[in-house]
């Protein structure tokens, strides 16, 4: 009805009702889905402050204040799991960004077009695979009784003990580092290589008539042009530390209670105690702290972003 | 930049291939060791534990699995059908969802796409979001349970397809569609979809594989075993060693205590690989296209 006025003059911005409508149902059904997905359960977090009875349901069970999180930080649990999930994070952090820029520069010498090819769709593979999947190429290797390296390489150096690396909590850090590199390098190490050969020849040209060899090109100019995007990665996993891998921790320990203390997350944690033990006051609690610090983190870091390259801030 | 290549060029050019062949072996050996335990005979796996040439190769496993086709045969047609319809579903509604967010002249856009972002940043955490779907969607047991939690839509992709349509298809041809009459739904169809091919190929692949490799909507919403996913199946199995066997006596009467389930596990987590270890190679380039667009905006 107010159509035939728009065409006359662009006095002022109009509202075509029909294109207005079309679009919104073009975007109903993601609307709906973030509704159910994202943005009841963010009101769901007041479940950490009630005393939750299935009888009642979850609106009418009574409120019982600080409770939850005064079980959960005072049976030790907070702590352990803040400092694996930090710990582990800070880790993966340091050893993920060195180690694919030394891949992602090797990646770059090699002339060879098949050959690099080859590489980099071999070392991409791991990355495609669930965890679930990891976990049996885990146990392969450390299986206690049909494992590799118990049957194969501690023979081969003459220790006849075979090692049961589920129950033993020491070698986990190194083992849980490891897995997290051997999935996430090809996806890293793509990410790093994109930018490097994204810079202009014509640097290394000039470089190389001043005389600069290859180790002074790669410090001084593949590694600067690197900067922008080794710090923005750096500080949205700054921003991710109370996250952490769900399958990564789960499954390729196997969930097993003996190894707990240096494998048990904030994530790990929420679900082991929702669906194990059933305690949806301590489940809820902890999720809602790493909700909530996690949510500050987020914050803060693009709040830095923005400040070093705004290009790069989320918003 | 063709002339001589100096000798130090070369010797890093060596030191290159020295480190990415051991990369590319650490990467790709562990899977030969999971195909080659697949094919080993029981009783040497107990003895000798997995190797990566057997000494007694044996096709017992793969045998079994045959035997026991209607289980794990039925979990790969659940994951088949859920990868299938998640797929398909989620890249409709992400490349309408993104469509209408470049439409910034309807009123509301900006608060909508705020929203949305918003969701990346802030999540009630999973005992809120499992309540949701369990207690009030009621997924659980049911299709939907590995469908809609978590994967279909995410902002991310939302936010990569936004940038990808309003740069990458002129706003003078949406409005040249516009005034020559075309309704927004036949310009989303005939102009925006077509237009999109690229995008949606690696939207498409990246989702594909989400929901091939899913296995925790499967541990939260679903307790049937008629509606495990072959990753779930792999799961469960890895909780519960009995499992295969408890399962089998239970379908077949088959006498249970020969089952070898060291092989077996292996041989099942080979199946559930397969598919994606033989179509990679033809996709490798969707993928790295897909990481290095996700890097542009993050």
């Amino acid at each position: 009805m107010a159509s035939s006025k728009a065409a006359s003059k662009p006095k002022k911005k109009h509202i075509q009702w029909k294109k207005t409508i079309a679009i919104y149902t073009l975007l109903a059904p993601a609307l709906l889905y973030f509704l159910f997905n994202n943005y009841i359960p963010m009101f769901g977090i007041v479940i950490a402050f009630k005393r939750i009875n299935y009888r009642l349901g979850i609106f009418k069970s009574p409120w019982c204040g600080l409770e939850n999180f005064k079980f959960l930080f005072s049976s030790g649990n907070a702590w352990m799991i803040t400092r694996n999930t930090v710990l582990y994070n800070l880790l993966f952090i340091v050893v993920g960004t060195l180690f694919p820029i030394v891949v992602a520069i090797a990646l770059n010498e090699i002339r060879n077009k098949f050959a690099s090819k080859t590489y980099q769709t071999l070392i991409l593979l791991p990355y495609l695979m669930s965890m679930v999947v990891v976990s049996y190429l885990v146990y392969a290797f450390l299986g206690g009784e049909t494992g590799y390296i118990n049957n194969s390489i501690l023979p081969a150096f003459g220790v006849e003990k075979k090692i049961q690396f589920y129950q033993e909590s020491k070698y986990w850090p190194f083992i849980l580092l490891f897995v997290n590199q051997w999935k996430s390098i090809g996806f890293n190490m793509i990410l790093y290589y994109s930018n490097i050969i994204g810079i202009s020849p014509e640097y290394y040209e000039a470089a190389r008539i001043d005389g600069a060899n290859k180790w002074q090109q790669i410090t001084n100019i593949t590694i600067p042009s690197l900067k922008p995007t080794i710090i923005t990665l750096l500080i949205l996993s700054v921003g991710r530390m109370f996250y952490s891998d769900f399958g990564l921790f789960y499954q390729v320990p196997k969930n097993s209670g003996l190894i707990y203390n240096v494998t048990q997350t904030i994530d790990t944690f929420v679900y082991n105690t929702l669906m194990n033990q059933n305690n949806i006051g301590m489940s809820s609690a902890a999720g809602f702290y790493q909700s909530l610090v996690g949510f500050v983190l987020v914050l803060t870091a693009n709040a830095v972003v923005k400040k070093i390259s705004p290009d790069d801030a989320m918003f | 930049m063709n002339g001589i290549r100096s000798s130090e060029e070369k010797m890093y050019e060596f030191i290159s291939h020295i480190i990415m062949i051991i990369l590319s072996l650490c990467a790709f050996l562990p899977f030969w060791l999971l195909i080659a335990a697949s094919f080993t005979e029981e009783h040497t796996a107990v003895r000798e534990g997995y190797k990566f040439i057997p000494s007694q190769f044996s096709a017992a496993a793969y045998s079994y699995i045959f035997q026991q086709w209607a289980q794990i045969g039925r979990a790969y047609g659940v994951t088949l059908l859920v990868t299938l319809l998640g797929t398909v579903g989620s890249v409709l509604v992400i490349m309408m969802a993104s469509y209408a967010l470049t439409q910034k002249d309807v009123p509301g856009i900006g608060v909508v796409s705020f929203l949305i972002i918003f969701t990346m940043l802030f999540n009630g955490g999973i005992v809120p979001t499992y309540l949701v779907y369990n207690n009030f969607l009621h997924v659980k047991n049911t299709i939907f349970g590995l469908l809609l939690p978590g994967l279909f839509c995410s902002a991310f992709n939302v936010v990569l397809v936004r940038s990808y349509i309003s740069s990458n298809i002129p706003s003078a041809l949406i409005e040249a569609a516009e005034i020559d009459g075309a309704g927004q739904f036949r310009i989303f169809s005939k102009v925006i979809m077509p237009l999109s091919k690229p995008i949606i190929a690696t939207i498409g692949l990246l989702n594909g594989v989400a929901y091939w490799n899913d296995w925790t909507n499967g541990l939260y919403y679903i307790n049937d075993a008629k509606l495990y996913s072959i990753q779930q199946l792999l799961n469960e199995i890895n909780n519960n060693i009995q499992y295969l066997s408890s399962n089998a006596s239970s379908i077949s009467g088959i006498d249970t205590s020969n089952i070898p389930s060291n092989t077996v596990r292996m041989a099942i987590a080979v199946v559930a690989i397969l598919p994606i270890l033989c179509l990679y190679p033809f996709f490798q380039k969707y993928f790295s296209k897909g990481i290095t667009l996700g890097a542009v905006k993050g």
